[in-house]
């Protein structure tokens, strides 16, 4: 058995701008999927909290669903079944950004649920005793105590997003993991090309995940 | 009728649970009154309902002789409704102290007595702050202002606590045991702050079990079994010549709380 492979990175490095072309992607579909999902699960987060049925229910069903559908098959759906039933052109990017912040947020909405429920009832029972309203209560209160306690595992959350981006490359939306398929198609080095894209996703995440833990640590401290 | 505060067959169920069976009462201005009762008969939940924590089911309370909540219906089917901010109104008159401090931990003393004269009362950050470092004066606190609860002792906490509750101007003060959660050593200075409170002529009801405390504060001590009022009384009726069976079991077992000699005090 012969085991000296010919490594070839010269064609990475004579294409680079389609990878970076590709990350440009990644980092696109990342922002929009991060600052959507996770705003979007702040609400969806207080609906599941709140006392009122009209709000709860909804909620429920939401995250019910998209945190029970793998996120590739609902990337899919979004892709070829939605705009079937719906009146909207969907093209693959949109349909991609659209079903992973969906995950986002549902996965998103119960680390806010349990932020807001993990304060205790008597710090309610204060907020009310010297007449505040339940909303007051809630921004004044119970959310910046919150806030500490759901920074870390959001992190997590928004890492997770990252890596869920590459999931559109299924549907060929043209991100890293595409590119690195078309890159590998033409000069036919598969196994240099993921070796890169595997490399610059590590690049990226491996930082975030220390700032995570960083802010686990520190944040787990000042209380 | 120089009552602040009046209450008329206050009732409240949990479910099929009946904890109070019909409470009536009327608190004089400036009267310090202490309730005593066994566990479970009630005490938390009577104060918790005449600031509104909890609901009454049913009954009907004055404060200054201003109706809580709105009436509906007619005849035999009146109810009595509440508004959110009819209770928030109420909550600001009837200040609240409880076992457990519950001060906002991601504040400071200063920012603690301040948070409910800023964002309910309205009141200027300047005032405020005024009204705060005025009230924390009289707990002996100024010192500390600028700490945050966890660096302060449990009779700090509870006096920022008690400070953070007047700052409100409120017309009533309730207390539910407010020296409970504390070490003994520290148990006087916020007896003693209560005491001064009582001096200055606030309105006050206590649930505490600390009788010589009470013995020497109340101006009427309510003995509560099972949701109702069984006694009432001087301390000197109720602590020494009880006429319930109840009281007189209760009062007993509270004999380590060594009381005062009613021949010489
Ligand atoms: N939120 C609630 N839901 C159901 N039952 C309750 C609730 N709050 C109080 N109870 C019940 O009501 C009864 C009276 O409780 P409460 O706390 O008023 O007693 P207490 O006199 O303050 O007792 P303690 O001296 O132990 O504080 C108890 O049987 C208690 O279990
Ligand atoms: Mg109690």
């Amino acid at each position: 058995m012969e085991f000296s492979y010919n490594w070839d990175f010269n064609s990475i490095l004579f294409n680079w701008d389609v990878l970076a072309h590709g990350l440009l992607v990644t980092m696109q579909i990342s922002a929009i999927t991060l600052t959507a999902g996770l705003g979007f699960g702040f609400f969806l987060g207080l609906g599941r909290y709140s006392r009122l049925q009209i709000f709860r229910f909804p909620s429920n069903v939401f995250v019910e669903l998209f945190r029970n559908v793998p996120a590739l098959v609902v990337i899919i759906w979004f892709f070829f079944a939605f705009p079937i039933i719906s009146p909207f052109e969907v093209d693959a990017f949109t349909a991609a950004c659209l079903a992973i912040s969906v995950n986002t947020a549902a996965f998103s909405a119960d680390i806010y649920r349990a932020g807001i429920q993990s304060i205790s009832p008597h710090q309610w029972e204060a907020g009310r005793a010297l007449g505040m309203p339940y909303l007051t209560i809630l921004r004044r209160i119970v959310f910046p105590q919150a806030i500490k306690r759901v920074i870390p595992p959001l992190t997590s959350r928004g890492i997770e997003a990252v890596k869920l981006s590459t999931l559109a490359s299924v549907i060929a939306v043209n991100e890293l993991l595409y590119s690195a398929k078309q890159l590998s198609a033409i000069h036919f080095n598969p196994i240099e090309a993921y070796t890169a894209v595997a490399l610059i996703f590590f690049m990226i995440i491996y930082p975030l995940t220390r700032f995570s833990y960083f802010l686990e640590r520190r944040l787990g401290h000042s209380d | 009728m120089s009552a602040i505060l009046s209450i008329k067959e206050m009732k409240k169920s949990f479910g099929s649970l009946d904890v109070l069976k019909g409470i009536d009462l009327e608190v004089k201005e400036s009267e310090t009154i202490v309730i005593l009762g066994a566990s479970g008969s009630g005490k938390s939940t009577m104060l918790r309902c005449i600031n509104f924590l909890e609901m009454p089911t049913s009954g009907e309370i004055h404060l200054n002789d201003e109706l809580v909540g709105t009436v509906r219906g007619k005849g035999e089917n009146t109810n009595i409704t509440y508004r959110e901010s009819d209770l928030c109104s109420l909550r600001t008159k009837v200040g609240m102290v409880f076992q457990q401090f519950n001060l906002f931990p991601h504040m400071t003393v200063l920012e603690n007595v301040m948070e409910g004269q800023v964002t309910v009362l309205k009141r200027k950050k300047i005032d405020a702050s005024n009204r705060a470092k005025e009230q924390l004066g009289k707990v002996n606190l100024l010192d500390k202002i600028d700490q945050y609860p966890s660096h302060l002792s449990g009779g700090q906490q509870q006096r920022v606590a008690i400070a953070r509750a007047l700052a409100m101007d409120p017309k009533v003060m309730l207390f539910d045991e407010v020296t409970s959660a504390l070490d003994p050593e520290l148990v006087g200075e916020v007896l003693q702050t209560i005491r001064s409170l009582r001096d200055e002529g606030m309105t006050m009801l206590l649930v505490t079990h600390e009788l010589g405390f009470a013995y020497h504060v109340a101006d009427r001590i309510l003995f509560l079994h099972e949701g109702q009022i069984l006694e009432q009384g001087t301390p000197q009726d109720i602590l020494f010549h009880s006429k319930q069976a109840r009281t007189k079991e209760f009062l007993k077992g509270h004999a380590a709380f060594s009381l005062p000699n009613p021949e010489t005090d």
